[in-house]
């Protein structure tokens, strides 16, 4: 009797194919597994970088492969007076549009962090900015600054704050605050956000605490808030100066570049140079150049801000 | 601030508290919160009423208060849907976000997968090296992969946009599905080892099943950063027919000297609506990611 169900009970677990148990193979399937993420990024991420270092050092053009020229391409930049503006404007742009955004941000998550009413939808709203394509708030800006029918002129001469229209984008230091503004307007969502997140992992009995030895509320800001903030403010930041130094759409959108090319960033110039004017090689070199600015700027605000938490004592959580 | 109250509470007299803190958090939480909203919201808001006033209003603030429409008109939007390619740009924007949010998220799932949960040699190191992808912006990458991509014969079809979109989603997707995956149980896959599934079979019936909400968080975010992106689309795409809708509106609606307004707001305001509208279903996910992510 046991000797007629033994076999029917076996029969069950049948003996999968080669297939599947070669997908039960670790080292293949983590291959498997890995090959179209990294595939992907191989082709398109880590070859376009060093193809591009590669070509910063040729004269390629549009349509014609280029030859070795060394260094030819930055010794040219570093007499090229558009590309030293073009560096100094994206420092400015990035130094001030940064420290907007990171005052501005961290007063909004504080102002946040109270107990509100409808404080999910107003979360919702205040992320707005955030979502909707950036080109297209940049043409609303755009819109906004308008020589002749700026909404903001309007509003300043009736108010009797100036006689006659603001001029926004059409001199050159109106036009770089201009942009640095709606940049700050598209930043500040971002940073009150991650901002708000870290500030709700702070523990109350500190401030419990803190309050019982009788301190000020600025004291709590600067001795908890703030130290508590830092790791988090140190990732945030560093993403968004590179996100802002490396910026595109706005200035492209908004001004061009002009007016007589005093907005330009480093990436509207490669831009200009290396797709719309044809000088591929001349392009790679410009944005290769933005590299070492990129590497010194995650270095300090990494290293300058995130040192703290151990400093602290925190364990790597 | 509600700590700040508490002080009050514990140093001022109670009656004379009660009336000041009032006054108080209105003067310094509602009124600045009330700006910040106002100032995030405003260029929305004329947006949408510059996209509805006839010309005759849009240029003349001596007449009409131009914070208000006084007849509102179609007319920006007509000419948008009918006398430009609009429906196709928006269509082509579509099925790009659409295929880039998709590879980008079946190749970030098993590359998460593989990374946190199979745990081979060196797959920090992997991690560290998806992780690091994040921080290389477009900005540097987009002369070298146009040379690519006309290489690869792919210049000015929408393909260009489909295969390279997942360079800046994929490692985004990874890390966001990689924190989600620490969060599940080792456990529960361990139980199903010991029944005899096959890692597969764990990967579809038991991980995936329990992260669906990391993959709605990752799909909205791709979804929305390739609805976005302007810069390989400029670069890639050059028929006008072709092109998504950020690059289209730049390029194609503004035409000479004169602007069309009118036209221009009613298309960032229709070109804005998709994704506004489909994080507005998920701003809960949204936020978590968002927020988890920077933290993780």
């Amino acid at each position: 009797m046991s000797a007629t169900t033994a076999p029917a009970w076996v029969r069950a677990r049948r003996d999968p194919s080669w297939i599947v148990k070669l997908f039960d193979w670790k080292p293949f399937l983590v291959f498997a597994c890995l090959l179209p993420a990294v595939g992907l990024l191989t082709v398109f991420l880590t070859y376009p970088l060093g193809l591009g270092i590669w070509l910063s050092f040729t004269d390629t053009t549009i349509g014609r492969s280029g030859v070795w020229v060394g260094l030819e391409n930055f010794e040219y930049l570093l007499e090229d007076k558009l590309w030293w503006n073009a560096v100094f404007y994206s420092v400015f742009y990035t130094g001030i549009a940064t420290f907007g955004k990171f005052a501005l941000g961290l007063w909004l998550a504080l102002l946040l962090n109270n107990h509100l009413p409808f404080k999910s939808l107003l979360r919702a709203i205040i992320l707005l900015p955030w979502i909707v394509p950036t080109v297209l708030s940049a043409i609303a800006f755009w819109w906004i600054y308008d020589p002749q029918f700026s909404i903001i002129s309007y509003v300043a001469i009736k108010t009797g704050l100036t006689s006659e229209n603001i001029d926004f984008i059409n001199t050159p230091w109106h036009a770089r605050f201009s942009l640095i503004a709606a940049n700050i307007w598209r930043g500040i969502p971002f940073v009150a956000i991650s901002l708000l997140a870290g500030l709700q992992t702070i523990s109350p009995s500190l401030y419990e605490a803190a309050l019982l030895d009788g301190s000020t509320a600025w004291q709590r800001f600067r001795y908890i808030t703030f130290p508590m903030l830092l790791p988090i403010l140190a990732i945030v930041m560093t993403f968004s100066i590179i996100f802002t130094f490396t910026d595109f759409q706005l200035v492209y959108a908004i001004t061009r570049g002009g007016p007589v090319n005093s907005t330009h960033l480093l990436a509207t110039l490669a831009f200009q140079r290396g797709i719309a004017g044809g000088q591929l090689g001349e392009g790679a070199a410009i944005a290769v150049s933005m590299i070492p600015f990129l590497v010194a700027a995650t270095l300090f605000s990494y290293f300058a801000l995130a040192r703290r938490k151990w400093q602290q004592g925190e364990g790597n959580d | 601030m509600t700590e700040e109250s508490q002080s009050n509470s514990a140093t001022a007299q109670p009656e004379a508290m009660t009336w000041d803190s009032k006054q108080r958090r209105v003067v310094m939480l509602y009124v600045p919160l009330a700006c910040f909203v106002l100032i995030l919201l405003f260029p929305f808001y004329w947006m949408t009423v510059t996209a509805f006033k006839p010309n005759a209003e849009l240029y003349d603030y001596n007449t009409y208060n131009p914070f208000w429409i006084g007849s509102p008109t179609l007319d920006h939007l007509k000419h948008l849907l009918f006398g430009t390619s609009y429906p196709r740009w928006l269509m082509t924007t579509m099925g790009v976000a659409v295929a880039s949010t998709f590879i980008s998220l079946l190749a970030s799932t098993l590359a998460a997968y593989a990374i946190q949960r199979l745990r081979f040699k060196g797959s920090q190191y992997v991690g560290l090296g998806i992780y690091l992808a994040y921080l290389v912006p477009p900005s540097i990458l987009f002369i070298p992969l146009a040379t690519i991509v006309y290489q690869l014969g792919l210049f000015d079809t929408p393909f260009a946009l489909i295969l390279t979109f997942p360079t800046f989603l994929i490692p985004f997707c990874t890390w966001l599905l990689i924190g989600y995956f620490k969060s599940i149980p080792y456990e529960l896959e361990e139980c199903a080892l010991i029944d005899g599934a096959t890692r597969l079979q764990i990967l579809r019936r038991i991980t995936l099943p329990l992260a669906v909400p990391g993959l709605i968080s990752a799909g909205i975010f791709s979804f929305t950063l390739s609805w976005n992106e302007f810069i390989y689309s400029l670069a890639f795409i050059q028929s006008s027919e072709k092109k998504t809708v950020p690059v289209a509106i730049l390029t194609e609606l503004v035409t000479g000297d004169v602007y069309q307004w009118g036209a221009l707001m009613a298309g960032s305001l229709l070109g804005s609506l998709p994704v506004a509208v489909f994080y507005s279903f998920f701003v809960d996910y949204y936020v978590s990611s968002l927020t988890g992510a920077v933290k993780e």
